[in-house]
């Protein structure tokens, strides 16, 4: 009989442990599906995991994973604090949708006006449009008790009519021949999110990614909210006698994730996408809520799930086309990647017993 | 980096050979598809020509693709990568990859790229797509005689160009051979949910219509008209001659294969120059599928004179006097429409109730 | 507009069919939550019982036999989720999550000789003397027999819940699964069962897009309905009955939506496109939301 029982505190070598584990666990059970499928296993492992770090076309691909992972990170860096204290915002591509079209709009309102000002405002339209998407939620949840979770995921989808309804109608290039999006804001030179350094894919986006990390790490482990937020979702009795203010908690909590999702949508609409169009948001909202978790809801712990999930976002495009692998046995394998990170995580936490009684 | 080094060894050692060392003779193709090949309709179609292009040259050409890549910076990465992987052709296959492709263009100036349903191109860049109004017409021909309730439903996606398009061609030749004929435009707002086509078919069945026209790809409508016993349909993107002889009576078919073959033989004859295609039935990229015994025969043959007609450019889809929904005049009498007001179509023409969403 | 081509009966009638796949999903799902499991990989276990259960049905040549290879290839998917989440104590958000990716991907593997074919057919019932009578007849009585499964499984999951010893025990072990324990319940195992109905449901729910609804193979068919099969257990305040009306409602506000369209009414396409979610916030907060059962989503670990 196997019975786990737990550790007085998280295993700090496992911790370290788990994740390469995961992965070696994924490389193999990918492997024998890639043999499976009649490819060698071997030469997709290596395409999908090495390939996008050290190929000979590694200086193209390095620069992409900053600016496939840097949503994934802002969003989830946000996500983390409400994932703590126990509020569920799981509408976060809403969130993105909503910053991108506030944050679009006032670029193009004032386009062809050249100033230095316009994407700082940007950034701030889009960060609001984000905010207030997320306290629509936040304020029925406070005010009628109404299941945040359900109503951010609703909203997910009203965004996306609503993006649609931009690119087919207000927003709609007026020199695009009729065809649905928005101008490009990348070729508006005071609207562009543009490489910081040329060919290094560093672009404000990521600039804001990796502060929102430090940000978090100091709120969390130095800050009196950062306390609040970890007792609250421990125990909401306990925070309650700490005077913590749960709808104050909620309300912020909602209000973090969903500024820094709108300012990833901002980012995204004003440099690597261009433009609103109907199919702008891919996702990454949602994608977002498992990068949250992998990372253990910490900050350092997401910027490493960030980078690894853009890995294999890379190397799986790489695998499609230079070995011809489906792109289902890809989401597979990130499915498969994410069971072995949950699943050895156990690890971490409690102590594996062999032998007899147990109650499991 | 050691690992690497390692693992390239044992595959060395294990036998495997990889396409580093594909002949140097060997022309390679890429294609960008924005969808999974699954989907059935759209991205099948353009994978099934990708195959078709591989039966026609063999050893000759080496085809890779990518599938269900969103519009934007994953585009851009995946067009890149491509080039840099060595492709002389890339075929990028949604309207949304138009800027992308562009910008990929300009930093591979040796890559030809060919971008679908698109207006920009550039000396490497050519831009193709399919007058599938052609076929529209033909299905409002047949659809305006086999309706007994005069009410015709059409399933749309989003209001794009396109779709308004396919809308107007339609509702000219139904009404040509039927004037009470009144279409029921209902737009989905997705681009793929099987679940609310069939909805939507059902609705408008519901709502008195006993042809459906569908301008999205899955086969939900057909389903929908089959159960509901006399109501006709058309096949879309592809055959769907699964539902035939009825209610599936005919379908426009979306066939890239002779365009795709083409413009690779161009690239290997060292011939291709960058152009602007827009073929209907007659270059075959708009195929009418085989129209059924459901259909009467004066119909039939009707309907396929309309076809070889549109063929042999004898005959133009748009051909005045036509006038906008507003009653203003459009086309003259004998005037035939220019592709720039064909390619940004956003009116309905004069007899089409309700607006198009803007 | 005209608002009187719409068709009251028949309009009520196709709000039951549309509303059956989000039923047979939420109503597996309900019971998972009631014993203390949030599973949100609803939307990839129904894409795997959509599929598994086409190739069953193509295979065998029977509706039925695919529907029941359905519900075998959404439990099978379940019971990966219940050994990570149970036996490993993983997260179950992120495992769930991480099952709508394997899902998908999974289904369209599986799938891949299946496009293009026809599923055999389903024909409705019309049901003797019931199915006659006018008005109720149409409404309600001349459907294809998996929207009746839906119904009774409805009523089957609310008399199991309230009337059954075992139903009891179900919700204790998802108020407080160490209460439960310590009654000396099975926590374990009768959440794996749980999970395993949820995924076998949510797979019928697959199913019936694949070889009723639509009926074809495509990738990623489902588009969503997963998704909001989870919004209507939250919505129905975890209760059966209510239940069936969120996906009524839901599934009505589709229907009459597009009604609307085709009738020519003058609102904005995408509002009312929008118009079934934002009805479900406003139903959601007019109406009093019922209590999650205490443990949901919570990791039990039995410490002796």
């Amino acid at each position: 009989m196997i019975t786990l029982e737990k550790r007085a505190g998280p295993s700090k070598v496992w911790a370290f442990a788990t994740p390469l584990l995961a992965v070696a666990l994924t490389m193999i059970v990918g492997g024998i599906l890639f043999a499976v499928l009649g490819k060698d296993p071997f030469e997709t492992i290596r395409t999908i995991f090495l390939d996008p770090l050290f190929s000979e076309f590694a200086w193209f691909y390095r620069p992409q994973l900053l600016i496939k992972g840097a949503p994934l990170v802002l969003i989830a860096i946000g996500l983390s604090f409400g994932f703590r204290a126990g509020v569920w915002n799981i509408g976060a591509e809403g969130q993105y949708i909503m910053g991108a079209i506030c944050g679009a709009a006032v670029g193009l309102a004032l386009y062809p006006m050249e100033s230095r000002l316009i994407f700082p405002l940007m950034v701030l339209a889009g960060a609001f449009g984000g905010w207030a998407w997320a306290m629509v939620p936040g304020i029925l949840r406070v005010k009628f008790g109404t299941n945040e979770i359900l109503v951010s995921l609703m909203l997910v989808y009203v965004a996306e009519q609503m993006l649609a309804s931009m690119a087919l109608g207000a927003m709609r290039n007026p020199e695009g021949m009729g065809f649905p999006g928005s101008r490009n804001l990348a070729q508006y030179p005071s609207a562009a999110n543009l490489e910081l350094i040329k060919d290094s894919g560093m672009h404000w986006g990521i600039v804001a990614a990796l502060i929102a990390v430090i940000f978090a790490y100091v709120t969390l482990s130095r800050h009196i909210f950062g306390f609040q937020v970890r007792l609250t979702g421990q125990s909401p009795r306990a925070a309650k006698f700490a005077s913590v203010n749960p709808a104050r908690m909620i309300l912020i909590c909602l209000g973090i994730s969903g500024a820094l999702a709108g300012m990833a949508g901002l980012f995204e609409v004003a440099g690597p996408a261009g433009q609103i169009s109907i199919d702008f948001n891919v996702g990454y909202g949602f994608t977002a809520i498992i990068v949250a978790f992998l990372g253990r809801l910490h900050p350092i712990g997401i910027l490493l799930a960030g980078g690894l999930m853009a890995l294999t976002y890379i190397g799986g495009e790489i695998a499609q086309s230079n070995l011809g692998l489906p792109g289902a046995a890809i989401q597979l394998l990130q499915g498969m990647l994410l069971f072995f990170l949950l699943a050895v995580d156990v690890l971490t936490n409690y102590r594996i017993k062999f032998g007899k009684g147990g109650t499991v | 980096m050691t690992l690497k080094t390692l693992l390239a060894g044992a595959t060395l050692a294990l036998g495997f050979a990889s396409g580093a060392f594909a002949d140097a003779h060997q022309t390679k193709v890429g294609f960008v598809y924005v969808g999974p090949v699954g989907d059935g309709g759209w991205t099948y179609e353009h994978n099934q020509a990708r195959l078709a292009v591989e039966a026609e040259f063999g050893d000759a050409v080496e085809t890779v693709f990518v599938e269900s890549v969103p519009e934007g910076p994953d585009a851009e990465r995946v067009m890149s990568q491509m080039a840099l992987g060595g492709a002389d052709l890339i075929f990028t296959t949604s309207f949304g990859y138009m800027d992308p492709t562009i910008n990929v263009a300009a930093k591979f100036p040796d890559v030809k790229f060919e971008h679908a349903t698109g207006f920009k191109r550039a000396d490497n860049v050519s831009t193709y797509s399919a007058r599938f109004y052609e076929g529209r017409a033909v299905q409002g021909h047949i659809a305006g005689q086999m309706t007994t309730s005069n009410v015709i439903g059409y399933i749309g996606s989003f209001p794009i160009p396109e779709v308004v398009r396919g809308i107007n061609a339609a509702y000219i030749h139904a009404k040509a051979v039927n004037p009470d004929v009144e279409f029921k435009i209902v737009w989905a707002y997705t681009w793929f949910d099987p679940a609310k086509e069939a909805e939507a078919a059902s609705v408008l069945i519901e709502q008195g219509a006993d042809v459906i026209l569908q301008h999205t790809d899955s086969t939900a409508p057909q389903a929908a008209a089959q159960s509901a016993g006399n109501v006709v349909t058309f096949g879309q993107a592809s055959d769907m001659a699964e539902f035939g002889p009825f209610p599936r009576v005919s379908s426009i078919i979306d066939n890239w294969a002779p365009y795709y073959i083409a413009r690779t033989r161009a690239v290997m004859d060292g011939t291709w120059t960058s152009t602007d295609t827009w073929d209907g039935i007659g270059a075959g990229m708009v195929g009418i599928g085989e129209i059924s015994s459901a259909v009467p025969a004066e119909i039939k043959a009707s309907a396929e004179a309309l076809r070889d007609s549109l063929a042999d450019g004898s005959y133009h889809a748009f051909t005045g006097p036509v006038n906008k929904q507003d009653g203003s005049a459009w086309l003259a009498d004998g005037e035939t429409a220019d592709d720039g007001t064909l390619a940004g179509m956003n009116f309905y023409v004069e007899g089409i109730t309700g607006d198009v969403p803007q | 507009m005209d608002l009187s081509s719409i068709n009251p009966v028949l309009l009520l009638a196709s709000l039951m069919v549309a509303a059956t796949p989000i039923l047979l999903a939420a109503i597996g799902e309900l019971v998972v939550e009631r014993a203390g499991v949030l599973n949100l990989g609803v939307e990839g276990m129904m894409i795997t019982g959509a599929v598994c259960g086409f190739v069953v049905a193509v295979g065998t040549g029977s509706p039925w036999l695919g529907f029941i290879g359905a519900a075998a290839g959404g439990a099978f998917l379940a019971l990966l989720f219940g050994i990570l989440t149970q036996y490993l104590l993983s997260n179950q958000v992120a495992t769930g999550l991480a099952l709508t990716l394997f899902g998908l991907g999974l289904s369209a593997l599986i799938g891949q000789g299946y496009i293009g074919i026809k599923a055999p057919s389903f024909p409705d019932w019309h049901i003797p003397l019931l199915g006659d009578i006018p008005v109720i007849g149409p409404i309600v009585f001349q459907h294809d027999p998996m929207v009746y499964v839906g119904l009774i499984l409805v009523a089957a999951t609310w008399w199991f819940l309230h009337k059954t010893q075992s139903g009891l025990v179900l919700r204790a072990v998802g108020e407080n699964h160490d209460a439960a324990h310590a009654l000396g319940y099975k926590v374990t195992r009768i959440r794996i069962l749980a999970i395993m109905f949820g995924g076998a449901c949510a797979g019928l729910g697959g199913a019936y897009l694949s070889l009723v609804r639509v009926p074809q193979w495509t990738e990623g068919m489902t588009a969503g309905a997963g998704w909001i099969a989870l919004a209507i257990v939250v919505f129905a305040g975890w209760k059966p009955w209510r239940l069936l009306l969120g996906a009524y409602l839901f599934g009505g506000m589709t229907v009459l939506q597009l009604n609307l369209q085709a009738a020519g009414l003058a609102i904005p396409v995408e509002y009312l496109s929008m118009s079934p979610y934002l009805a479900t916030i406003v139903v959601l907060v007019i109406m009093s939301s019922g209590r999650a059962p205490g443990s949901l989503g919570r990791i039990f670990h039995a410490s002796r």
